[in-house]
């Protein structure tokens, strides 16, 4: 995804002179082609990600669409303070962009892993958090980006995650995107979630359940249209590389319990605690059970099958 | 109207806020009046009728719990009336306590956290540089306010990208919070400390105009080079009983204590 990314920010920024980016001394060689045509916005901002947020507080308040970038809990949790003062209390329109969300970095251990970048993004008023869920969601949204007025948390992975797509999809920010229609469970899945979504749904189909999947790149604000229109005899299901305290299904269950829906949320995710010593993200989903099978046997069971 | 009468008229107000609306910071906001009057006064390109004009010089107030002193000082340059600055601090009032976003005209940016205002400073250089305009970035900070990393972050990050439409002045008035600057952290030697990172240093007395307006000229600016003027000033300046005395960081004054410096300010 982050080549993705890369890729279509040296599109956009062909075309609007205001884009520039702000990386804090990672992607060797990943923003060249950016660099070549645009090489005065092609901004290193050192290994300093608290200085480089307030500085693209102050390129957007003179006029520039700032992108920053690093990997997710240099770019969220230890800037924290400069994101909710500067970009979100200011409102202005820059792009907060975390690479190796999740457990994408989950061999380099906790100091890498952001289980926590979408609890502490949620909670700032002002603030979108988009999640693609592979590349061809990415591309999709980049330009959707463009169009907000203030800031976005942008929530990438690394490289070489599953496509969920054949084509590029028609997304909109805010917007669920129904992938899969079913009668039984819905499956909500935000950022690269989808694809374990996706093999659930398979896996249940084939016990003769039919799920809904839908991708939820938008975990704030929720589209809550689309999750007014979830009947409550169906089985909610929520799927996310991101701590269950906090994040994509917290959110889901808050706004659940303040309208009139009477159904049940059935949360996946990482829990309450730090992983280590571990080999890869799959060693990772395997250890804490966060697979199409585990999955699948949890939802099976909620239905008493 | 002289330097002076201006000056004293804001030093004068300040106590007067204070002690009316009941808002404490009161030393650390005299300690700036006379940076902030050599800014506005000299320095800046601003036109108060049209506060928000795109070409304007911009301030970056660091130290936010002084920003009674700015909007005194703003009051003066005809942003608004001096009157309007006793809503400081009121339910529903623009003249809040630390500046946000619906602060009054000629107002830059949201303070009140520390370790803000030269990295703000600094993007907006960088901005202007990239559009090739002419604008000038002058960030105020304290000494204390220097204990926060992020200065040291946009302190390398303004000279290696050559920003010399940014000028730092540092408000040291050798007093913080709760105890002296350089035993709390070492601060000294702060001229020589932003000599090191690669800035045009100046080193003033922080409450003499001429030398305020002399380290604030194009004519002491190096070409390619970010400017830091660390001003020595006195936490509390120009009230005898205030001066270098840290219970006026949060101290409210009496009607007494401001009949007192109304005389001492020559007002009475």
């Amino acid at each position: 995804m982050r080549n993705k990314f890369a890729e279509c920010l040296t599109q956009l920024a062909k075309t609007n002179e205001d884009i520039c980016l702000l990386y804090a001394d990672i992607g060797n060689r990943l923003f060249n082609n950016l660099k070549e045509i645009a090489p005065d916005r092609t901004i290193n901002a050192g290994i300093a990600e608290a200085n480089m947020a307030t500085m693209a507080s102050g390129m957007a308040q003179m006029g520039f669409r700032p992108f920053i970038y690093t990997i997710t809990p240099f770019t969220t949790a230890r800037n924290f303070e400069q994101i909710k003062i500067d970009l979100a209390y200011a409102n202005v329109p820059v792009v907060i962009v975390g690479t190796g969300s999740g457990l994408a970095y989950a061999n380099l251990g906790p100091t890498h892993h952001s289980f926590e970048d979408i609890a502490l993004m949620r909670v700032l008023p002002n603030m979108k958090i988009v999640c693609p869920a592979d590349s061809m969601e990415l591309e999709a949204l980049m330009p959707e980006l463009l169009k907000e007025t203030g800031p976005v948390y942008l929530r990438i992975g690394k490289k070489n995650e599953p496509q969920n797509y054949s084509d590029i999809p028609k997304l909109t920010v805010g917007k669920a995107h129904l992938c899969r229609e079913g009668q039984r469970v819905t499956l909500l899945c935000t950022g690269t979630a989808l694809h374990i979504g996706n093999q659930v749904a398979d896996e249940l189909l084939s016990k003769g359940i039919s799920a809904e999947l839908v991708s939820m790149h938008t975990v704030k604000p929720l589209d809550t249209g689309f999750l007014s229109t979830i009947p409550a005899d169906k089985l909610v299901v929520s799927i996310e590389e991101h701590s269950l305290n906090g994040g994509f299904g917290s959110a889901l269950c808050e706004w659940f319990n303040d309208s009139d829906w009477e159904g049940k949320v059935l949360r996946f995710g990482i829990p309450d605690t730090f992983i280590d010593q571990l080999s890869g993200p799959q060693a990772a989903r395997d250890r804490i059970g966060l697979t199409a099978p585990d999955i699948t046997s949890r939802i099976l069971k909620k239905l008493s099958l | 109207m002289h330097d002076n009468t201006i000056i004293n008229q804001v030093r004068h107000q300040l106590v007067d806020l204070s002690h009316q609306n009941k808002v404490p910071h009161l030393a650390c906001a005299l300690s700036c009046v006379d940076i902030l009057y050599a800014l506005y006064f000299h320095a800046m390109k601003i036109k108060p009728s049209e506060p928000n004009h795109a070409q304007r010089d911009r301030f970056l107030l660091g130290k936010g719990h002084a920003v009674a002193a700015l909007y005194c000082m703003l009051a003066q340059r005809d942003f608004f009336s001096p009157d309007d600055v006793y809503s400081l601090g009121q339910d529903g009032s623009a003249f809040e306590e630390h500046p946000g976003v619906n602060s009054p005209p000629g107002v830059d940016n949201i303070s009140g956290s520390l370790g803000h205002a030269l990295g703000l400073a600094t993007g907006m250089a960088k901005a202007s540089k990239i559009k090739g305009t002419k604008e000038h970035f002058y960030a105020l900070v304290g000494d204390g306010e220097l204990n926060e990393g992020t200065n040291w972050e946009a302190a390398m990050f303004a000279p290696a990208h050559r920003l010399d439409n940014v000028t730092l002045i540092v408000d040291f008035n050798k007093l913080q919070g709760t105890g002296r600057s350089c035993e709390i952290m070492q601060l000294d030697d702060l001229a020589e400390k932003w000599r090191a990172f690669g800035w045009n240093t100046l080193e003033i007395d922080g409450h003499d105009v001429e030398q305020l307006k002399a380290a604030l000229s194009s004519d002491s600016s190096v070409a390619g080079k970010p400017k830091a003027i660390v001003a020595h000033t006195v936490k509390g300046a120009g009230i005898s009983f205030m001066q270098d005395d840290n219970n006026w960081h949060y101290r409210i004054p009496t009607l007494e204590e401001v009949e007192l410096s109304a005389k001492e300010l020559g007002l009475r």
